[in-house]
């Protein structure tokens, strides 16, 4: 039930994008084609997993005990940088169709702080779902917090894709072309989102 | 480019909100108040300025191959410096800006300026265009914050002229993208480039 809660909260009522604000550079920069759209969602979702489990155990096993708490900024975006790279070069060998197909936005992604956000987020918030009582996550909760927030990203933009394949086909007046209509349509979007504020 | 060019061009030409769309995610979430948005700026700078600074001074002697870990190493220190500087002197700002603080290791308007300026540029220079281009980014961040904190909670830099609650919406997520929306519609329509 815990874990239902917290993928429903994740996805819907705190959606990365729509409600955290996190990754917005790449949701607005890759959404114009669904196809990419896509890519760019699997992409994050398999970094995004990946690397909050690595820095979760690193702060747990490495950071906290050595009291090095403070280098958590530095030391987060370094295993981030190099876990791309490694994925990179991982999947080039082992898959390299998935590596066709998520290539070019894996080096992207380092710099798109929804990961470096809910890295961060899992193991310095206190998180509490339905009225529980708020607590740090366990290791099993922040694997599912961090999967169910990447796939939350990836509703979120391939609903946008779809909205702005139909958006470009629409007369706008000149002004609200491109950047501006879409950042209106992504404020309804965030509005139509906050009916989901009550369920968890 | 004139020392005054590199340090006015962030203000309009090169404004990192309105016309090169950088660094998004702290302009959306934290321009809840004007304060906020101000607060959120002046960080910004600060990383912005020193980074630029220490990379222009660097870059010469940094291989090509291994640029960017460099960078970012550098720009995280200065935002861990920030961080514990921020925990020290103003802990309630620190509080309210909350994630989006150890976030300026990512927002890529300074590994921007860093990879598209600082490298290539003397430190002088480099270091105007980190006040120029920080310039831009707060007053961006302090006009969004002005306009949602009046919409949203009938006040402005604290201090309430509307008694009662505002259009509650402005102060949440949807208002941000709305406002920004509209902001740089008006920005387009001032900057004459339609």
């Amino acid at each position: 039930m815990e874990y239902l809660l917290i993928i429903l909260s994740a996805i819907f009522v705190n959606n990365i994008v729509l409600a955290q604000f996190l990754g917005v550079c790449p949701f607005l920069g890759v959404s114009s084609k669904l196809s990419t759209a896509t890519g760019m969602s699997g992409a994050v979702c398999f970094v995004i997993t990946l690397a909050t489990v690595v820095t979760y155990l690193i702060n747990k096993f490495f950071l906290v005990p050595l009291g090095l708490v403070y280098l958590q900024t530095i030391a987060f975006i370094l295993v981030i940088a190099a876990l791309v790279q490694i994925v990179e070069i991982v999947l080039k060998k082992i898959s390299p169709s998935l590596y066709r197909a998520l290539g070019i936005f894996l080096p992207l992604i380092t710099t798109n702080c929804a990961v470096l956000g809910v890295a961060i987020n899992v193991v310095s918030k206190e998180f509490s779902f339905a009225g529980g009582a708020a607590h740090f996550l366990n290791l099993g909760e922040a694997t599912v917090y961090a999967l169910a927030t990447s796939l939350g990203y990836g509703l979120a933009m391939v609903l946008f894709a779809g909205l702005r394949e139909r958006l470009a086909l629409n007369e706008v007046p000149a002004s609200f072309k491109g950047l501006p209509i879409a950042l209106i349509t992504v404020g309804i979007m965030a509005m139509a989102f906050m009916g989901f504020s009550g369920i968890v | 480019m004139s020392k005054l060019q590199i340090l006015t061009k962030g203000l309009l030409k090169e404004n990192p909100t309105f016309v090169l769309v950088l660094g998004m995610c702290p302009t959306l979430a934290t321009t809840t108040s004007a304060m906020n948005g101000l607060e959120m700026g002046l960080a910004t700078m600060f990383v912005l300025i020193l980074s630029n600074i220490v990379i222009s001074l660097i870059a010469p002697v940094v291989p090509d191959k291994v640029h960017i870990p460099v960078y970012i190493v550098v720009i995280a220190s200065f935002v861990t410096l920030l961080q514990l500087l921020m925990q020290a002197y103003v802990p309630d700002v620190y509080e309210t800006l909350g994630l989006f603080i150890p976030l300026i290791v990512v927002n890529c308007i300074v590994l921007g300026r860093a990879e598209a300026f600082a490298s290539k540029n003397s430190v002088v220079d480099s270091a105007l265009d980190g006040i120029g281009i920080g310039i831009g980014f707060t007053l961006s961040l302090t006009v969004i914050g002005i306009v949602r904190e009046i919409l949203g909670s009938g006040s402005l830099f604290g201090w309430k002229f509307i008694a009662g609650d505002g259009i509650l919406a402005f102060v949440m997520a949807p208002g941000a993208f709305i406002v920004l929306g509209y902001l740089m519609v008006l920005f387009n329509k001032l900057a004459g480039k339609q």
